[in-house]
């Protein structure tokens, strides 16, 4: 079987398991007044496990490049939204605008900084696998 | 139902990303572009879902399922940081509110032209 198509099938298996994941979630968190707790969640939670993913070497070499693929471009890719982000931005900012403000840096600033959580985790479990 | 028609959704979506992911060459395009595209396909079938033009079971296949994993959250914040520990910081900033600004006034103007 051709190599690429198979990566293909592996990240669309994985972006199947990423969305109905984040249709879950977003079943479990009904929104709370109005804010978006749901997709704020998910992407928190897949920025932090993504980062975890892409630079935990002793992960990486235990997983195939179409499992590799699946988790991350897949799974963990689906399981993110930025469109839903988006819209609900422009829809709070049409009542609350200062609501909408807050969502946006918390998405942003959270995101960032559970990514740099995942990569210094993963750094980290690096040193003392080695040692 | 809804759970088959988000699955496959998001089959499609995830799929139609990474084939863009792959044109693109460059990942930061890649993502730029799905995101920036993805937002605005959103907010018009969000737009048609809330008017009832749609029937419930597109919106749960297009709009949860095959744009909600055509874009991604993870894959931005994992880009911009790769780009701080590059210290490219500048290219960081202007990949964060380039994202932002365009998605979100493409989201803005969609849903206030279709209204």
């Amino acid at each position: 079987m051709n190599i690429s198509f198979k990566i293909y099938m592996a990240i669309g298996i994985g972006g199947m398991f990423g969305a109905v994941g984040r249709y879950s979630v977003s079943i479990l968190f009904e929104s709370v007044n109005g804010f978006p707790y749901a997709t704020l969640t998910v992407n928190l939670i897949g920025c932090f496990l993504l980062s975890l993913l892409l630079h935990h070497e002793a992960i990486k070499k235990r997983l195939s490049p179409e499992v590799f693929a699946a988790l991350g471009t897949g799974m963990l890719g689906a399981f993110t939204t930025f469109s839903t982000f988006a819209v609900e931005t422009i829809e709070m900012g049409a009542t609350q605008i200062g609501l909408a403000i807050f969502y946006v840096i918390i998405s942003v600033f959270g995101g960032l900084l559970c990514c740099f959580a995942g990569y210094k985790l993963a750094i980290g479990n690096k040193k003392v696998t080695r040692s | 139902m809804s759970i088959f028609l988000v699955a496959v959704g998001g089959m499609l979506g995830s799929i139609g990303r990474f084939y863009i992911a792959i044109q693109a060459s460059k990942r930061l395009i890649g993502t730029w572009i799905t995101n920036i595209t993805g937002s605005i396909l959103f907010a018009a079938t969000f737009h048609f879902h809330l008017s009832g033009s749609i029937p419930n079971w597109l919106w749960i296949f297009l709009g949860i399922g095959v744009f909600g994993a055509f874009t991604t959250f993870s894959t931005f914040g994992n880009e911009t940081v790769q780009l701080i520990i590059e210290k490219r910081f500048g290219t960081a900033i202007i990949y964060i509110f380039s994202s932002l600004i365009v998605s979100l006034v493409s989201v803005f103007l969609v849903l206030y032209i279709l209204q």
